[in-house]
């Protein structure tokens, strides 16, 4: 399906767009007129809204960027408790007993449909209150909206739950049909509070209609009650209201429990039925019209039961009346063809059936995978087809439909949903869950999106790490530690990089960081952050270059307590177990030379041999370097290196040959 | 984004069942619009609450009682910010905050501690740089100094009387540097203080004696 973006306007501008996690970048560039239109979006796109976005530069006639959202429910406050409460459920139902199973797995089933439902009234409560309550023109007419578009979806799903969940047999399935009715068609009730709350209900000009409606929807006793009413004002019809009653309370109906087989209630209904035509046609209530079309409706007739239109409102509460009065036992497989012929009578080729028409018939028909079809296109979330859809694999319904995407139906509706709800800053936590629940594509899908989540808190970064180490997504956490530490470092703020690269156990970039102190060091004479640096503990290890990093600070520490012998050792160490980079030699020996100046000797033979070699290696190294013989201040420092060494290597040899004498 | 910042009237105590649980339910009274997440919130008095955000700024919100209303009294913007503009990549969040009516000590991803003042316009002291990680939780010891724990698993104390940019005190665990994320004082014996791990350990540390903590309990999964 295609979808214009208001404002614009491919015969003057190029277009041209970018894909972005949850949005759609239309802009329009400096060429002409192309030669096919281009502002067409892809097929996947749901309700989508266009905003203009001026850039205010470019081009002569400023060119504008369009930001074309896929998912705007999703932003709508009052619906948060829909999506939350959905989810729980939603987990509830993944994680309940599989064992359960016949009668006890289908109550649990049909409880956890009406749980959907109650989320889906509670929601409808607070968008009404919200219409209400705001004075906003533009957002009560949204309010409004959102509240009819959430009474459809209950209705259907309630109708879905009837047939499908629940799979009502034959005799049950009117009771629940007719419990239905009541419930949803709610134009008339205004008026029956109105006639009942009236000081004398029977002078009320509506007073019939609400005995037909009574009438109409099976409630046999409020309608006896009100008629009792009426013969109390009016005692000439007595007899006839005696008969009325009478048939009235006989009308067989079915009931819930095991008290009585569909053959022993057809039989009785067949008897009953006789008896009321006998009474038509005896002329019995031939004097008063109203009590005349209550008789006829009995027996199930249907020009007069449509005479009634505007009480039903819809048809299917023709439907279901007509249902009651000509064929109570109706089966479910039967409802196709009385569901056809109802719509057809009571549209009567005035009117065309509306989209959630066809829902619902496409419904009584039993045809599933059309009821979700239908409302995928209709509704503009993917809400309610995930869910429902979810529901309907539970109670083991939807064959397995291999898809061109290679899942199911259940599994593509679930990753469509759940990918919408990573476009949103919070709500994104709803959608791990479902991806988890989703065999074949969810694990992919989740890690596609996760790492695209913006982290603008330390927080939310910890909040994503927590959901990827519990899943054992290792390449994810590398990465996304990966983008804070470099963050971090660009802010200045080593600790953090530190502490995001141990988490990751990221050597490289603990060898990274490890350089950007070394080189603070070399340029500023000091080391930065020496509370980091100080109390490194076992995470030195995670690189060679921040255990040199440790280690050398730890020899500047022993210097600076004067444990001269211990900061030696460890000078030397750090030279002759390779753990200094080879960048870092000339500055340690540099650092050696105090120690060799001292008045007492701290470098034995050995070391002071270990030195030399080292001093040698390194000149050597460079010796081809043109560069390196001509800097002065560089052979000044080896010289006096070398002149350091020699001293000190005399003056150590005479001491240890020295034998400690009398 | 919307935030909000709500006050809530939990009913009164009569309502408490015979285990001690509270059986009623509370009813919002009033809330205002704050931008950026909330990161932490405390009150600092009666009718004041100072909150944290994820921008960097720190707000003081009063409640109006009379009218059951909440506005904006005062606000600190850039208390939490990394310095160098052009590099900066993105804004510091304020982790954490502590009231002392007057007083308000902050700390942030930016390793920085603020003292405010509730009455005053600018910050009465700052330290920058006091950390190179990131601050995640800020408590008095004393009305004098105060404690900090950051995500390489330090605790420190700060002795506010000193000019001086330097803890008085470092403590850490052995072993590895697990961030540390909440912090807080034992209520009667000054000395105490307990920390939150990432790896959900909580540490109780005696401050007169030793860098280690006196007792490790493992109390949850995580964070």
């Amino acid at each position: 399906p295609t979808q214009v973006v208001p404002g614009a306007d491919p015969s003057a501008r190029q277009l041209c767009f970018a894909w972005g996690p949850a949005e759609v970048l239309v802009c329009e560039t400096r060429f002409g007129r192309a030669a096919r239109s281009r502002s067409r979006s892809r097929s996947r796109s749901r309700a989508l809204t266009g905003s203009v976005a001026d850039t205010g530069e470019g081009a002569p006639g400023s060119s504008r960027v369009f930001v074309v959202r896929r998912d705007q429910d999703i932003y709508i406050r009052t619906l948060r408790k829909l999506f939350n409460e959905s989810h729980g459920i939603f987990m509830g139902l993944q994680r309940s007993e599989e064992e359960l199973a016949g009668k006890s797995r289908k109550a649990q089933l049909v409880q956890v449909s009406k749980n959907y439902r109650s989320v889906i009234r509670a929601c409808m409560e607070d968008m009404h209150q919200a219409a209400v309550s705001t004075r906003d023109p533009a957002l009560q007419g949204q309010y409004s909206t959102q509240v009819s578009i959430l009474s459809a979806m209950e209705l259907i799903w309630n109708l879905c739950e009837i047939l499908f969940v629940e799979a009502a047999a034959a005799g049950p399935l009117l009771l629940r049909l007719l419990d239905w009715v009541r419930l949803h068609v709610c134009d008339v009730d205004s008026m029956v509070r109105e006639v009942l709350s009236s000081e004398n209900p029977s002078k009320h000009k509506l007073f019939w209609n609400v005995v037909d409606v009574f009438v109409l929807q099976g409630r046999m006793e409020e309608a006896r009650h009100l008629l009792s009413k009426e013969v109390t004002a009016n005692p000439t019809s007595m007899n006839m209201y005696k008969i009325l009653d009478d048939l009235m309370k006989k009308m067989p109906m079915p009931s819930l429990g095991n008290t009585q087989t569909l053959t022993e209630l057809e039989l009785k209904w067949q008897h009953w039925h006789e008896e009321c035509q006998r009474f038509l046609q005896d002329g019995t209530f031939a004097s008063n019209p109203h009590m005349e079309s209550i008789c006829k409706i009995l027996v199930g007739d249907e020009d007069a039961i449509l005479e009634k239109k505007e009480l039903m409102t819809t048809w299917y509460h023709f439907l279901v009346t007509r249902l009651l009065y000509s064929h109570p036992t109706v089966k479910p497989m039967e409802l196709r063809f009385y569901a056809q012929s109802s719509m057809d009578l009571f549209l009567g080729g005035e009117s065309s059936p509306e989209p959630l028409d066809m829902i619902l018939m496409a419904a009584f028909e039993f045809e599933m995978h059309q009821v979700i079809k239908e409302c995928s296109i209709v509704l503009s979330n993917w809400w309610f087809v995930a869910h429902l859809t979810d529901l309907l694999d539970h109670c083991k319904l939807l064959q397995s439909h291999n898809l061109y995407f290679g899942s199911n139906m259940r599994e593509f509706l679930l990753l469509e949903y759940a990918s919408g709800l990573f476009s949103h800053h919070s709500l994104w936590q709803l959608g791990v869950d479902y991806f988890d629940h989703c065999p074949e594509f969810g694990r992919v899908y989740l890690e596609l999106h996760i790492e695209r989540i913006p982290l603008n808190t330390e927080q939310k970064a910890l909040k994503v790490l927590r959901i990827c180490e519990q899943r054992q997504m290792h390449e994810q956490v590398r990465s996304i530690c990966k983008i804070m530490a470099m963050k971090a470092l660009r802010n200045n703020r080593l600790g953090s990089a530190l502490s995001w690269s141990i988490r990751a156990k990221d050597a490289a970039f603990a060898t990274l960081i490890s350089d950007r102190f070394l080189k603070d060091y070399c340029e500023r004479g000091c080391f930065s952050d020496l509370d980091l640096i100080d109390n490194l503990g076992p995470s030195m290890l995670l690189s060679d270059r921040l255990t040199f990093l440790g280690k050398y600070r730890e020899f500047h520490r022993l210097y600076g307590e004067k444990r001269f012998p211990e900061a030696a050792r460890l000078l030397l160490t750090l030279m002759t177990a390779h753990i200094a980079p080879c960048s870092f030699w000339m500055t340690l020996l540099t650092d050696a030379l105090p120690l060799l100046e001292q008045k007492e000797i701290i470098f034995s033979a050995e070391q002071t041999y270990e030195l030399m070699r080292c001093l040698e290696d390194l000149t050597a190294g460079n010796a081809d370097k043109q560069k390196f013989q001509e800097d002065d201040v560089e052979t000044t420092k080896v010289e006096m290196l070398r002149l350091a060494l020699a001293r000190n290597l005399a003056r150590v040899i005479v001491k240890e040959g020295t034998v400690e004498g009398s | 984004q919307d935030n909000r910042i709500s006050l809530w009237s939990a009913d009164d105590l009569g309502n408490v069942g015979l285990n001690g649980e509270y059986h009623g339910e509370p009813h919002l009274l009033c809330d205002i619009q704050h931008n950026g997440d909330v990161m932490d919130m405390q009150f600092l008095d009666q009718e004041r609450i100072v909150v944290a955000s994820s921008t960097g700024t720190v707000t003081i919100f009063r409640h109006h009682q009379n009218n059951q209303t909440l506005s904006a009294n005062h606000r600190w913007e850039r208390a939490h910010y990394h310095v160098d503009q052009d590099t900066a990549c993105g804004g510091a969040a304020c982790t954490g905050l502590v009231c002392n009516n007057p007083e308000i000590v902050t700390v942030g991803e930016d390793g920085r501690i603020n003292l405010f003042r509730a009455d005053q316009k600018d910050a009465v002291r700052t330290i920058d740089n006091a950390d190179s990680s990131t601050l995640h939780a800020v408590t008095f010891l004393r009305t004098t100094e105060i404690l900090t724990v950051n995500s390489i698993g330090q605790l420190k104390i700060w002795d506010l009387r000193q000019q001086r940019n330097e803890p008085s005190q470092i403590f850490s665990l052995a072993g590895d540097r697990v961030p540390l994320h909440c912090v807080d004082r034992h209520p009667n014996q000054q000395h105490i203080v307990a920390t939150g791990g990432q790896d959900g350990m909580l540490s109780i540390w005696d401050i007169r004696q030793g860098t280690m903590p006196v007792s490790l309990l493992n109390a949850h999964e995580a964070e």
